[in-house]
């Protein structure tokens, strides 16, 4: 049995890089993967927690976050396919209409 | 006269024909008040200028009150009835009627001249500018006229009494665009008002009486019938009252007004200033008369004497006039001074005092209007221009002859019986001095009468005008009044009951009394008066017969006695002169100073207030609009379009909220 603080850390690790790859990643597709990676962080954390616990709440909840995430990307890529056909770029800094 | 009956009480047992007509006696009030009103709407666009209102109202207010009339014919008794007013603090005002026999015959006598007086105009004021707002004052003073004579309370009796006199002073300067008559109008005006002062604080004083409590008359003469009031201050009391009579009755020191307010038109001088308003005067002192009984007696013997100088003084001042409507006016002056003689003798002398009003107001109407036939058709006032005129004037004449008549007091006219009883009434109460003042003005007025009739009917005519008889509309008054003028009499004829007597009566009824020595004494006096005036007036001479013999005296009575002359120079010039001009700088400076004074205060103030709603106001509200316009064009640069930028912010945001929470809480 892998230690709960571990797998936090991973976790936490793990986040950390989804967060990276959404403030520093100019491509859109990029983006989309690191908010994956944050979800999946938060999933792991959900099973870490189940496990820990004793729990099936923690796991039921996290094949929820899989389904949704799965439909965030689905609507996400049709987004920037979108993009990509008006603008002929995915850069995200360059999609920037939606202010003063 | 039992004023003495609780509200709405009918203070006696047998019911009578004219019930009806007198518990509800305020219509005979209100009908003219209405047709007045009606007149005003609507009279301009009424085929006929609107005297039909006029006519229409007054007939049946005149149908009316022979209903009130009759119900004392048949021996009915008082009645009062009144609703709430108003009510200040502990004072109690009402609306109410109080009607005795003495209301019924004045209702009769006031109904009866002003409906003459309203058929009569029609052809005196035919084609007058201002016909249609004559008619409407003609039937408001009339409305007036019988407030006063039905009220119950001292208020509603003021209020009528001050109406009378505004319509007055509206009839008189009817024809202002002369400016005689508008000086005329107000001289009128402020010289009853000069006696309508002490009336006021005489009323005043008699609702102390009660308390402050209740105006009604009966009331008033109740409590001081109680004898709890000192003597004093209801002599002060009455004297007060008195100078109410002696500013509208025109007695003298006030009688100036009178003469003057012949200015107006002539069937004016008969209604108001001759038949009916002057009589209030009278009629008040009769209305109040338990006040000057309570009195100490010094205030009727004063009474007395200012009613003897008058109708002396008075029939004097007749004999010189050339203006024929002065004539009338000076013996209505001395008429009045007659009846408030007669009044001033006590309870005898309040139904003898009321039957001289009440014949006098039915010949010196007929007089009046027969002198406004007559000006009519020769277009001018003065004897001078008249004479001769018996053949083209008939009706005119015949009338004028009755009236005259009855004026001198000749046997079996109105006059005779009513100047006879107060004869009688002056020898029974032993009041020898005024008998002879009596005796001698009925001699003065057959005098001065028969002179009116020679210069104005007999002769050659002297004027320039083609006069001819006046329209039917003018002799059918005419003829009515003279009629009349025979009749009424009658009713106080001690041989034929006198039922006057049992009408108008003070506590109990006193029978007439017939004295033949007095009668045959009167009726003697006024045939040397009609002698001395046809003899003297039969043929027309240059100058008044009377001028050369009577010398200085005829300056005297032409300037009538100075008395006008000593009011202007020793009152209005001085008030003219110097109070008004005080009145009027402090009008200008003060009072307009202090009006222009608050307006510019104001002015100053509210610019005050415009500064500081536009700089105060509109800053703070442009300020806030400024600063969030500023503070929004500074953030406005965070919402840059780029998501990055936000996700930034909102992972600052939890950390931030994560170390707070960690640490702080």
């Amino acid at each position: 049995m892998i230690r709960l603080p571990l797998v936090l850390m991973f976790s936490a690790l793990l986040f950390s890089a989804g967060v990276y790859g959404v403030l520093a990643r100019r491509n859109a597709v990029m983006v989309l993967m690191a908010i994956e990676l944050m979800l999946n962080a938060v999933n792991v954390n959900l099973v870490a927690f189940a496990a820990s616990l004793q729990q099936m709440s923690g796991q039921v909840f996290a094949l929820f976050v899989i389904a949704v995430a799965a439909a965030e990307v689905g609507i996400g890529l049709a987004i920037v396919i979108l993009l990509f056909r008006t603008r002929e770029s995915i850069n995200v800094d360059e999609v920037n209409l939606l202010k003063w | 006269m039992n004023v003495l009956a609780a509200e709405g009480e009918v203070a006696f047992e047998a019911t009578t024909n004219g019930l009806w007509f007198v518990e509800h006696a305020w219509i005979v009030v209100l009908v003219p008040l209405v047709s007045a009103a009606l007149t005003l709407a609507f009279g301009k666009r009424t085929p006929g200028k609107g005297a039909v209102y006029g006519i229409v109202g007054v007939g049946a207010a005149f149908l009316f009150s022979l209903g009130v009339l009759w119900h004392f014919v048949e021996g009915g008794g008082p009645f009062e009835g009144s609703i709430d007013w108003f009510t200040i603090g502990p004072l109690h005002l009402e609306l109410g009627i109080l009607v005795d026999g003495l209301t019924g015959v004045m209702v009769v006598v006031v109904t009866a001249v002003s409906l003459c007086v309203h058929v009569y105009s029609l052809g005196y004021m035919h084609g007058d500018e201002r016909f249609t707002w004559f008619y409407v004052v003609l039937s408001l003073f009339t409305a007036a006229m019988l407030t006063v004579v039905v009220s119950n309370n001292l208020i509603q009796l003021l209020v009528g009494w001050e109406v009378m006199g505004i319509c007055s002073y509206l009839l008189i300067g009817h024809w202002w665009e002369v400016k005689e008559n508008s000086n005329a109008a107000i001289k009128a005006f402020i010289t009853t008002r000069v006696g309508d002062i002490p009336f006021m604080f005489g009323i005043i004083a008699l609702i102390a009486v009660t308390g402050f409590t209740t105006t009604n008359i009966g009331e008033v003469s109740h409590e001081l019938g109680l004898g709890e009031v000192s003597p004093l201050f209801v002599s002060v009391a009455a004297l007060l009252l008195f100078g109410g009579t002696v500013g509208k009755s025109a007695q003298f020191p006030l009688h100036v007004w009178l003469p003057d307010a012949m200015a107006g038109p002539t069937p004016v001088s008969a209604l108001i200033h001759a038949a009916t308003m002057v009589a209030a005067g009278v009629y008040l002192i009769g209305r109040l008369f338990e006040v000057f009984l309570l009195a100490d007696e010094w205030v009727l013997t004063i009474v007395s004497i200012v009613a003897a100088i008058t109708a002396l003084g008075a029939a004097l001042l007749a004999i010189v006039q050339d203006d024929i409507k002065r004539v009338l006016a000076y013996s209505t002056l001395s008429q009045l001074a007659y009846m408030v003689a007669g009044l001033s003798l006590g309870e005898l002398g309040l139904t003898a005092g009321f039957f001289h009003l009440f014949t006098h107001a039915f010949f010196k109407a007929l007089l009046f209007l027969c002198a406004g036939s007559v000006i009519h058709a020769v277009h001018s006032n003065n004897m001078s221009d008249m004479g001769g005129l018996r053949r083209s004037m008939p009706v005119t004449f015949w009338t004028m002859l009755i009236g005259s008549l009855a004026l001198a007091g000749i046997f079996p006219l109105a006059g005779f019986w009513s100047k006879d009883e107060l004869l009688v009434v002056a020898h029974e109460e032993h009041v020898d001095w005024l008998f002879i003042v009596f005796l001698a003005t009925a001699a003065i007025t057959a005098f001065y009468t028969m002179r009116m009739v020679m210069l104005t009917f007999f002769g050659e005519y002297k004027g320039q005008a083609h006069p001819h008889e006046s329209p039917s509309t003018m002799t059918g008054p005419l003829i009515a009044l003279a009629a009349a003028t025979v009749g009424v009499g009658l009713l106080g004829a001690p041989q034929l009951n006198a039922v006057f007597g049992k009408w108008v009566f003070f506590e109990e009824i006193h029978e007439a009394v017939f004295v033949p020595w007095i009668a045959l004494l009167s009726t003697a006096g006024a045939l040397l008066g009609l002698a001395a005036g046809y003899v003297l007036y039969r043929e027309r001479k240059a100058q008044d017969p009377l001028q050369a013999p009577l010398g200085p005296a005829w300056n005297l009575l032409q300037h009538r006695y100075y008395i006008d002359d000593f009011y202007m120079r020793w009152i209005v010039y001085p008030v003219r002169d110097t109070w008004s001009t005080a009145v009027n700088w402090f009008n200008q400076v003060v009072i307009d100073g202090v009006v222009n004074g608050a307006a510019a205060l104001t002015r100053a103030f509210a610019q005050v207030i415009a500064w500081f709603d536009r700089t105060a106001i509109d800053g703070a509200v442009n300020g806030a609009g400024e600063v969030a316009g500023r503070t929004g064009n500074v953030l406005k640069y965070l919402q840059s379009g780029n998501v990055q930028w936000y996700a930034v912010g909102l992972f600052v945001g939890v950390i931030a909220l994560a170390v707070v929470f960690i640490r702080v809480v």
